[in-house]
């Protein structure tokens, strides 16, 4: 059996009497796209910043590429490959797009204690850059402001931001929350072209954009796994159509 | 593309040419007055170039960077005091004793965020204020009198008045370079982006704590050679140099020029102590025209001085500087 | 040190705390609630004091003195909210350090036009003049007392105020999520200005309460100002409870440090060192305080608006 990417063992978070995150244990392996669903208040967002290092955890561990990091800070885990999207963007609105995807690129060179030559004329950094900005299709939104990009190309630069860093996983939190349909495919191609470099781990409210991508599901309910495994068998899974789904059917 | 070329390129060069004049206009018009008073905006200008390294582009705001005037005066009117004369013994001590304050303050201070930085810049700031009040060896209350200016291989550097400016002049032109190219490389990239969101800035891997304490303890040296400077401009030093008033002042020149710019601080002193010079000439309430201008400033020039120069720079948003 | 006069510097101490949250209990509703710093508080507090003397001029009666000037702080208050303030609300805080700045250099020459440089003061009316007995040779004015007295029930009134009533309750949340209560459909202007407004009276009261004791002096609201933000730094902004812990604290170190530092000094310093370093320390240390818990808790003791 291969060595997982990221693997969760036995994670706990209350906030004082509310349990969000119980006993959770999950795997990514490499290769793979791992969606976990749930309904609302499931402890989505927490077990991100358990996993990104912005919420510490109460116990259990997070293991990633088999070295345990879960004492690690974000800029840790961020340097030693793991990569996210925010939910809300968080892009750096009064740089332009390429700036933005470079200054990504430069924290993954190294450290940036360099004060004397100029970033903006830096080629490396931004050929480098560019060729991020041509796989999302951004290139032509390059010299722009990007606080004034449209909704859905903030998403994509959320995303080039985050292959900015070359990761060895990408945490994607909800990427198509408030994309339109044709960017929504969009960026369901892209996601699928990154899979070949890149396992991740995928938070997704969109049930079409999940099924077509994610080779497992796991889902998340009052923070717990209740179910995981293959598409289909989620999708027949009795305990997810009550749990989760409830009496609606599946598309 | 233009309003970007006029603003950082024609602008800069304009006023350091303009300011590299000053001397030959006060020798044919005689007037000394012009001379000196332009000394002392130039020393100004470099610490305010220093506080708009820190403030617009890093966003920290700091209200107590007049304590660095005072490293700065006081090690030269010490060393004085004990006959040291010598600016290649003074001034890297003033630069040394300047930076350490700032690393083991500013490691405190960043801790912090918003108004709990600013105020606890300023507790640090008022902390010097009252050591330099209780040194009664060198003046306590009252302040300390240098005979004479320092001296550098004795080349009479410090003491002729055209002399003297020229050497400021240099220091700003020195500084500002120096902090430009900074802003421009990766390191000032990174302290713009922690600006602007620091949660992506740890996405990237990126730590913002040590580069914003590098740029802290950078600006507290320079503000430090400003205030060595500065002992020699007035062979005086006394703790009003570091009060909690004067860092207030310097955070409005460096608003009132327009931020992140550098240039935009110096024309916010060169503004601010002109106004202040011309104004109280007419009348001793010269406050009660001054205060509603800042207002109006404020309510209808955003941006500063910058702001009204058309490009991009000075127009963009500063909502994000306080997050 | 003896006896006394540590019960006389206890009761200082205890006197400019009341005070200190007196004015530090509107600027910290101010910030908390609108977000907004507010430098020209402190000349806030000078205009009650510099009202209180005219009004007394005026009138001849402190009682109605008082009165009047209470009213005058209000609508000096609210003037100045609807020619600045109100159109800072949406700007950063820098915008707003700088146009208040503006403020304090206006209203402090404007004092100076008006009043001339040269302090002045309050007389203490007949009911409140001359001094108790506590101890044995210990006597205290009473003016002081009914000071502090005073300072204590507005204290517990701003308690009520903001704990019990309905007001009260939308200025705490607020202060925790002004987004949320706007939603909401309350008028956060109106709220606003209230706030505001009760701010303003605060502070003025506080001023018209030093009036008899300190002098009225244009400029004699700065170096408060600088202690109220320690305050409520030192408190978590937007805490009532905080700004009231803090201020005594401020209050007591300040006064029994500047009592006694150099006597301390002493026990630990030769003479000559101790008188200088005495000083110094006692000036400090509510600077030393506040880095200390800012270090320890960096939104302050009472955090109430989360990271």
């Amino acid at each position: 059996m291969t060595c997982p990417i990221l693997e969760l063992k036995d994670l706990n978070k209350a906030y004082d009497a509310l349990q969000v995150t119980r006993n959770l244990s999950l795997k990514v392996l490499p290769g793979e796209i791992h969606a976990v669903i749930g309904p609302n208040g499931a402890g989505k967002t927490t077990l991100i910043g358990q996993i990104s290092g912005a919420t510490p955890s109460d116990s259990g561990q997070v293991l990633f590429g088999g070295t345990n990091v879960t004492g690690w800070s974000v800029a840790e885990r961020a340097k030693a490959g793991l990569g996210r999207t925010f939910q809300i963007t968080a892009i750096l609105p009064e740089f332009t797009v390429l700036e933005n995807v470079a200054l990504g690129v430069q924290a993954h060179e190294g450290h940036s204690f360099r004060f004397f030559r100029n970033a903006a004329r830096d080629q490396d950094l931004n050929e480098k850059a560019a060729s991020i900005l041509t796989e999302v299709g951004l290139a032509d939104r390059a010299s722009l402001r990007a606080g004034n990009l449209s909704h859905g190309e903030k998403r994509m630069l959320e995303l080039a931001l985050a292959l900015a860093g070359e990761p060895k996983l990408l945490v994607l939190d909800e990427p198509m929350a408030g994309t339109g349909p044709e960017e929504t495919a969009r960026l369901i191609e892209i996601l699928l072209a990154v899979k070949q470099r890149c396992p991740m781990l995928l938070v997704e409210h969109d049930m079409d954009a999940v099924f077509k991508l994610a080779d497992r599901i796991s889902v998340l309910v009052y923070g717990e796994i209740i179910a995981s495994g293959a598409p289909d068998e989620i999708r027949a899974d009795p305990k997810v159509r009550e749990a989760y789904l409830g009496e609606e059917e599946l598309a | 593309m233009t309003g970007s070329l006029l603003k950082n390129t024609i602008l800069p060069l304009a006023l350091f040419a303009a300011l590299a004049l000053v001397p030959a206009y006060a020798d044919v018009f005689d007037d000394r007055f012009v001379l000196l008073f332009f000394t002392r905006i130039l020393v100004f200008a470099i610490v305010a170039i220093s506080l708009d390294f820190i403030l617009g582009l890093g966003a920290m705001v700091s209200f107590g960077h007049a304590a660095y005037i005072g490293f700065g005066a006081y090690a030269v009117a010490i060393l004085s005091e004990h006959d040291i004369w010598e600016a290649w013994i003074s001034f890297p001590l003033a630069v040394a004793a300047g930076g350490l304050f700032a690393l083991i303050t500013g490691a405190i201070s960043l801790k912090t965020r918003g108004v709990y930085f600013i105020m606890i810049t300023l507790a640090f700031g008022q902390m010097a204020y009252f050591t330099a009040t209780s040194l009664s060896a060198y003046g306590g209350d009252d302040g300390l009198t240098m005979w004479g200016r320092s001296e550098l291989f004795g080349t009479g550097l410090f003491t002729g008045d055209a002399s003297f400016y020229y050497l400021v002049f240099g220091v700003l032109a020195a500084a500002y370079l120096l902090l430009r190219t900074f802003a421009a490389s990766r390191f000032g990239r990174v302290l713009k982006g922690a600006k602007q969101s620091e949660p992506r800035l740890e996405a990237m891997g990126i730590d913002p704590y040590r580069y914003r304490l590098a740029a802290y303890v950078i600006a507290g040296m320079i503000a430090s050679v400003a205030g060595a400077l500065m002992a020699n401009q007035s062979e005086f030093v006394s703790p009003a140099y570091m009060s909690w008033h004067r860092s207030g002042e310097l955070i409005v020149m460096v608003i009132l020029g327009g931020l992140g710019s550098l240039h935009g601080a110096i024309l916010g002193t060169i503004a601010y102590m002109v106004l202040e010079e011309v104004l109280s000439g007419y009348s001793e309430h010269w406050r009660l025209v001054f205060g509603p201008l800042l207002i109006l400033v404020v309510l209808y020039g955003r941006g500063g001085l910058m702001g009204l120069i058309p490009g991009q720079i000075g127009r963009q948003s500063r909502g994000e500087a306080d997050q | 040190m003896s006896v006394t006069l540590l019960a006389v510097q206890t009761l200082n101490g205890l006197q400019l705390g009341i005070l200190l949250f007196l004015i530090a209990a509107g600027l910290t509703l101010v910030f908390g609630v609108m977000d907004f710093i507010n430098l020209a508080h402190g000349v806030q507090y000078m205009l009650g004091a510099y009202l209180a003397v005219a009004c007394y001029q005026l009138t001849g009666s402190f009682w109605l003195a008082v009165t009047l000037a209470l009213i005058a702080a209000l609508i000096c208050g609210l003037l100045l909210e609807f020619l600045v303030f109100r159109h800072l609300y949406n700007r950063d805080h820098l915008d707003q350090v700088l146009a208040t700045f503006g403020v304090i250099l206006f209203l402090n020459e404007a004092v100076k036009v008006l009043w001339g440089a040269a302090p002045l003061s309050l007389p203490v009316p007949e009911l409140l003049d001359g001094s108790i007995q506590l101890m044995a040779n210990f006597a205290y004015p009473v003016f002081r007392i009914a000071l502090i007295v005073t300072g204590l029930a507005v204290a517990v009134l701003l308690y009520v105020l903001v704990t019990k009533t309905r007001i009260g309750m939308l200025v705490r949340a607020g202060a925790t999520n002004p987004e949320m209560v706007a939603a909401l459909g309350i008028n956060i202007r109106r709220l606003f200005m209230l706030v505001f407004g009760f701010g303003a009276m605060l502070a003025g009261f506080a001023g018209i309460m030093a009036a008899p004791i300190l002098s009225v002096e244009p400029g004699m609201g700065d170096n408060l100002l600088i202690l109220a933000f320690v305050v409520i730094v030192i408190g978590g902004i937007g805490s009532i409870r905080g700004a009231f812990l803090a201020a005594l604290i401020i209050g007591l170190v300040d006064t029994l440090g500047r009592s006694f530092a150099t006597d301390i000094a002493r026990v630990l310093l030769p003479p000559a060192a101790a008188n200088d370093v005495g000083p110094a320390i006692a000036s400090m240390l509510i600077y030393i305080l506040m880095a200390g818990v800012l270090f320890f808790r960096p939104s302050g003791l009472f955090p109430v608006r989360s990271a």
